[in-house]
């Protein structure tokens, strides 16, 4: 245990480090999310009275598809180079260096999207009340779709195409917390407190936090062990 | 802890597939018939002598199938997590065999009271769909079936698809309730009683005894015919060891 701040550290250091190298990679999911969004006003109506009960919807369902759309390479590299059989191996918990490759997976896409989700709440005509208790029920909401989503990635890692049944395996996980996220939207539309919501997404995200990097960890050493 | 000695001595026989196949073999045609009397008799109590529905009349009856099916896919799944957890803590075998032989039962299952529910859903609810808590929790439960299949189809190596499997089946396990509570707390806030079943009078004996004879019913047929699956499995498994050999040519002789 005592090694584990070590674990992490040097991790994430790796992780970060590659990820800001390939900035294309990072901004990929983030052009996804506002190609999705563009889309709307444009299948739908631009109309504001039918895009704003609709907005909050409309963003959570794009953030679920960006992430699920950045999940495939979450592990994908480092089982092709050899890391993760590396990772496997040497013997310390795997779960650090999964937390940590999570946490930089966060930062890169989770994150982002929060903070773009004021200005694209805004385009779509998200009233304004509901701007900020979405844009923190997206900060509470993506590490918890990061988190189950890494279980999806972990179990699909050793396949060449997974993209689609990983969206089979994570997307019904994902529903607990979509209908959390857009009910805050809903609640601070009509005027309501939404802590109590916040708060649950809060808790699932520090449910998921500490169960669901046991279960990456367990999935990735079945990839690496049987190949 | 300390366990009785026949349980620990029943423990360790389970990690024996050819144990479990020879074991089972007898119970089968028991099984299947219990489960057939069972399921006859509660079909024409059900059917033939309960009294029609004051309200529904007589598209009630369905309740005899939806209500079944619907409690088989649940303790289905309930069973796949079990035996995740076990192959995962003790990796028996034969954990994973149930896993691979009873997703399919259960998805057909959970297909089956969604596709009784749109059935029963028409005349009483007016639609063949309505976005109802528990409508929408099946649909989800269907969704993380066909996810377990698909997983076990994708990887090819039975033993990491076992392993895979479980650690998926154990992840649904847990999210399930998650799942089912807030399905329904989104319905509360989103659909105050579009559609309200009408309200469920307290069922008299004439109505819920065949209930609960198809019930029993459906749950011997699935466990005959998980068994019967998993011994196709534990066969197609254990093919190269001696005893599955000397089965086959037995059987084939006997042909």
């Amino acid at each position: 245990m005592a090694k584990a701040p070590g674990l992490f550290w040097g991790q994430f250091r790796r992780d970060a480090a590659l990820a800001l190298r390939q900035p294309g990679e990072l901004a990929n999911p983030l052009a996804f999310f506002l190609l999705v969004i563009t889309l709307f006003p444009l299948g739908v109506s631009p109309e504001t009275a039918v895009l704003a009960p609709l907005a909050a919807g409309v963003l959570w369902i794009a953030a679920l598809l960006a992430t699920l759309l950045s999940l495939e390479g979450l592990f994908r590299r480092d089982r092709d180079e050899g890391t993760l059989e590396q990772l496997v191996l040497h013997g310390d918990p795997l779960v650090f260096a999964v937390l940590a490759r999570l946490t930089v997976h966060w930062l890169g896409t989770g994150l982002p999207l929060t903070l773009l989700a004021p200005l694209l709440g805004a385009m779509l005509a998200l009233p304004e009340a509901a701007r900020w208790p979405v844009t923190l029920a997206l900060a509470l909401g993506t590490p918890i779709l990061v988190l189950l989503g890494g279980v999806g990635a972990a179990l699909t890692v050793s396949l060449r195409a997974g993209g689609v049944l990983l969206a089979l395996l994570v997307l019904p996980l994902f529903i607990p917390v979509l209908i959390l996220g857009v009910s805050v939207a809903e609640l601070a539309v009509a005027g309501l407190p939404t802590g109590a919501v916040l708060a649950w997404l809060g808790a699932g995200a520090a449910l998921a936090l500490v169960t669901t990097p046991f279960a990456i960890a367990g999935a990735l050493s079945i990839a690496v062990e049987t190949g | 802890m300390k366990f009785p000695a026949p349980l620990v001595r029943l423990w360790h026989r389970l990690g024996s597939p050819r144990w479990f196949f020879e074991t089972t073999a007898p119970w089968l045609p028991w099984l299947l018939g219990l489960g057939v009397a069972l399921l006859g008799a509660g079909a024409f109590w059900g059917l033939a002598l309960a009294p029609a529905d004051y309200l529904q009349g007589n598209s009630f009856r369905i309740i005899y199938v939806h209500v079944p099916s619907a409690i088989l896919a649940q303790s289905c799944y309930m069973l796949m997590g079990s035996c995740g957890v076990v192959l995962l803590v003790w990796r028996m075998k034969l954990a994973d065999m149930v896993l691979e032989a009873a997703a399919p039962i259960g998805a057909s299952f959970t297909a089956l009271a969604l596709a009784t529910g749109a059935v029963w859903g028409k005349p009483t609810w007016g639609t063949w769909w309505a976005w109802d808590a528990r409508v929408t929790s099946m649909l989800i439960l269907l969704f993380l079936y066909l996810g377990i299949m698909g997983l076990r189809q994708a990887l090819q190596r039975p033993e990491a698809a076992g392993r895979a499997c479980a650690i998926l089946a154990i992840v649904g396990l847990v999210n399930i309730p998650i799942i089912k509570y807030s399905v329904d707390w989104w319905l509360t806030l989103h659909q105050p009683s579009t559609f309200k079943l009408t309200e469920k009078p307290a069922m008299p004996p004439s109505m819920w005894i065949p209930l609960l004879l198809s019930v029993l019913g459906f749950y011997a047929l699935f466990i005959w015919s998980v068994l019967q699956s998993t011994r196709v499995v534990v066969l197609e498994r254990e093919r190269r060891t001696q005893w599955v050999q000397n089965f086959v040519a037995a059987e084939g002789s006997k042909a």
